[in-house]
């Protein structure tokens, strides 16, 4: 789950990590006040949306005066932001962070993330901080350090401190730096992050250590045990008919193309797409019903599949394990029939009890083609919607 | 001849009071597995599915029934600790099916197993069968049938379709490992090779992947180095948008990292037989027999 910048600088705060003192604001006026509060030389009025480069889409600006403030917050809340990671679409935006400016003497990266490979959290810093780590890692990986963490003794000062000295810091930077990234552990560990990351982390002219922007994403595995964080979920940042998808417990993703799909399990929902894809079609979306559906369930992705405009036939492949043909037969009967369906549907239905499946189908008079494998199913549903 | 799961194998099973494990226990019990108890704290003493001993603690299970495997079928919220009690309890092998565990306690957990004698398969995995000799988990027996083609995937159904097709042209299967579709799992794709290339019984490797991580590329310069049986690789998510979670924990593209075109060219590169579409998975793998 991702969450806002101003969530995020919460979120570290509650674990002693240093963020500049800032105030979150939904009108101009509000701003031109917490700009005046905060009472420094310069201020910074920051979009909050999910996605980063808010800087380039013009999301981020400097105040000198309150009244600036006020005026920079005006065009920013209400504006669609269109950054490298939005899509040409863009956010809208509600809010504002207005935050105290800092004199920047040097930006770092600091990112914590989990490390596939060796199946442990990774620490990753660089002095190249500001500019994307996918940048640096590709034009200059030495530029990045990076360290292991083992669970059972976490972040301890000499792993701190190795970072801190390859970062090449010094005197009051480099004291601060080593309970920062201590802490930094901290919270993601503790808040169950599955991704934190501190681009830039600056060091001041006056030699403090704060946290300029952060990125955070909790793993929604462990939002049962973060009920504060859940709190954070933005609904308007999400797309809507994925957030009634999850209503449901449907794993939904939109696409851009034309036919809907249905698919029991997550690999087989994205080999589904792929071979429409070959067939000379476009996935609408990646939907995986999971095992244990009922017809309710699947009654409910098929509302969710025709409420998109763009969607001409539906393709339902399931391979039934836990997932029994005959429920889903059923769910599709009663679906087709509330919604009255008048789009192409191929079914492709394997595994268990996939006779009474196809039978519940024949019997229920809707128009279904009958697909024998998923290569066929993808070819009849992109000749059907021709 | 086959891997991990065999006639010799006791199965006990974790959470075999609630509704799935009992369910899919049976179902492994009628399959022929020798499913010797079951695990639920607080519920020792029991008997369930006519015969079967529940017991308190894993430790109680093993000393009572000497079982060398368990399937923990346990929620999410307390499937890592199931998984420890198992390797406490020096299981051999444990097959964890349970989706959703949090990926800061997998990380302990792996630690924990990797220094104990226990293998761990999973979590959210659909199991390991050897068709005709033992299944664990919850795949669809009926499809399965005896043979020599190893199946290794990070997916429940897109193995059942690998499996469905490979049974209707004909060709059976030694062991299909589903070793789960999450970040951190257990047992990794070169752990598994390693067990099939040993293995006499299996003559060709059907490798199945998805995006997300690096895995399959890591498992791809094993194959190169190590293994000599003809392996048949596929990698679902083509066309899956980068950055976004496609049903599995792990399968994200994230970076620009992890994408199936990557994939698909280092493991062309390491001399796998890359197909394309999953519909040609059985009959590729056909071709080489």
């Amino acid at each position: 789950m991702n969450i806002h910048e101003y969530q995020a600088k919460e979120v570290l705060a509650k674990h002693g990590v240093a963020v500049p003192k800032g105030m979150v604001v939904d009108n101009p006026d509000k701003a031109e006040a917490a700009a005046r509060e905060l009472g420094t030389d310069v201020v910074v009025v920051k979009a909050q949306i999910h996605a980063g480069g808010r800087g380039k889409g013009g999301g981020v600006k400097l105040a000198k005066n309150p009244g600036e403030a006020k005026t920079h917050a005006s065009k920013i809340i209400g504006m669609t932001l269109v950054t490298p990671q939005t899509g040409s679409e863009g956010r809208k935006v509600k809010k504002v962070l207005v935050e105290e400016g800092m004199p920047i003497a040097k930006e770092l990266y600091l990112g914590i993330l989990l490390d596939r490979q060796s199946s442990r959290v990774m620490i990753m810093a660089s002095e190249a901080g500001g500019m994307a780590i996918e940048e640096v890692a590709e034009e200059t990986p030495e530029k990045i350090i990076k360290e292991l963490v083992d669970p059972i003794i976490g972040v301890k000062p000499y792993l701190a401190r190795k970072i801190a000295f390859a970062l090449n810091l010094e005197g009051a930077a480099l004291k601060q730096m080593i309970p920062l990234i201590m802490n930094l552990y901290q919270a993601f560990i503790k808040e169950d992050c599955d991704m934190l990351e501190i681009n830039p982390l600056v060091i001041t002219k006056d030699d403090r250590v704060l946290v300029l922007d952060a990125k955070v994403n909790i793993d929604s595995n462990a939002l049962y045990r973060q009920k504060n964080t859940l709190a954070y979920r933005d609904l308007a940042e999400e797309d809507p008919m994925e957030v009634e998808a999850s209503k449901f417990d449907l794993n939904y993703i939109k696409l851009n193309g034309n036919i809907g799909c249905m698919v029991n399990g997550a690999g087989l929902a994205m080999a589904t797409m792929d071979i429409i894809k070959h067939s000379g079609g476009e996935p609408a979306n990646f939907l995986d019903v999971g095992g244990g559906a009922d017809e309710e369930k699947i009654e409910n992705g098929f509302r969710i599949l025709l409420s998109d405009p763009h969607v001409k036939g539906i393709f339902i492949n399931i391979f039934g394990g836990i997932l029994r043909c005959d429920i889903l037969a059923r769910g599709v009967e009663i679906a087709a029939k509330k919604l009255k369906v008048k789009i192409p549907i191929v079914v492709r239905m394997e595994g268990t009890n996939m006779e009474e499946g196809h039978q519940i189908l024949r019997d229920s008079g809707i128009d279904v083609i009958v697909a024998e494998g998923m290569k066929d199913g993808a070819q009849k549903i992109v000749k059907a919607i021709r | 001849m086959s891997i991990l799961v065999d006639e010799k194998t006791k199965l006990i099973v974790q959470g075999i009071t609630g509704r799935e494990g009992q369910f899919h226990a049976e179902q492994c019990m009628k399959y022929g597995t020798k499913l010797v108890g079951g695990v639920t704290p607080a519920k020792g003493g029991q008997t369930v599915l006519g015969k079967v001993p529940v017991f308190d603690t894993v430790r109680d299970a093993v000393k009572k029934t000497k079982a060398n495997a368990t399937m923990i079928f346990v929620p999410p919220a307390f499937a890592s600790d199931a998984i420890l009690e198992a390797a406490d309890a020096g299981i051999e092998l444990i097959i964890c099916v349970t989706e959703g565990i949090p990926v800061s306690d997998m990380v302990e957990v792996y630690r924990y197993i990797k220094a104990s004698k226990s293998r761990l398969i999973g979590p959210n995995c659909p199991g390991v069968i050897s068709p005709g000799k033992c299944k664990i988990g919850i795949m669809p027996a009926h499809i399965h049938k005896k043979g020599n083609v190893g199946i290794i995937s990070r997916s429940g159904t897109l193995t059942y379709e690998a499996v469905g097709q490979l049974t209707a042209l004909g060709y059976g299967q030694s062991t299909c490992v589903g070793i789960g579709g999450d970040p951190i799992i257990g047992t990794k794709y070169i752990d598994t090779l390693e067990l099939f290339q040993k293995d006499r019984g299996t003559k060709a490797i059907c490798m199945i992947g998805e995006i997300g991580g690096s895995a399959e590329d890591e498992a791809a310069y094993y194959i190169k180095k190590h293994v000599t049986k003809p392996v048949i690789g596929f990698i679902a998510g083509q066309t899956a948008p980068p950055g976004r979670r496609m049903g599995h924990a792990g399968a994200i593209i994230s970076g620009g990292k992890g994408t199936a075109e990557e994939k698909m060219k280092v493991m062309r590169r390491c001399g796998i037989k890359v197909v394309k579409s999953p519909a040609d998975l059985g009959k590729t793998v056909a071709k080489v027999l």
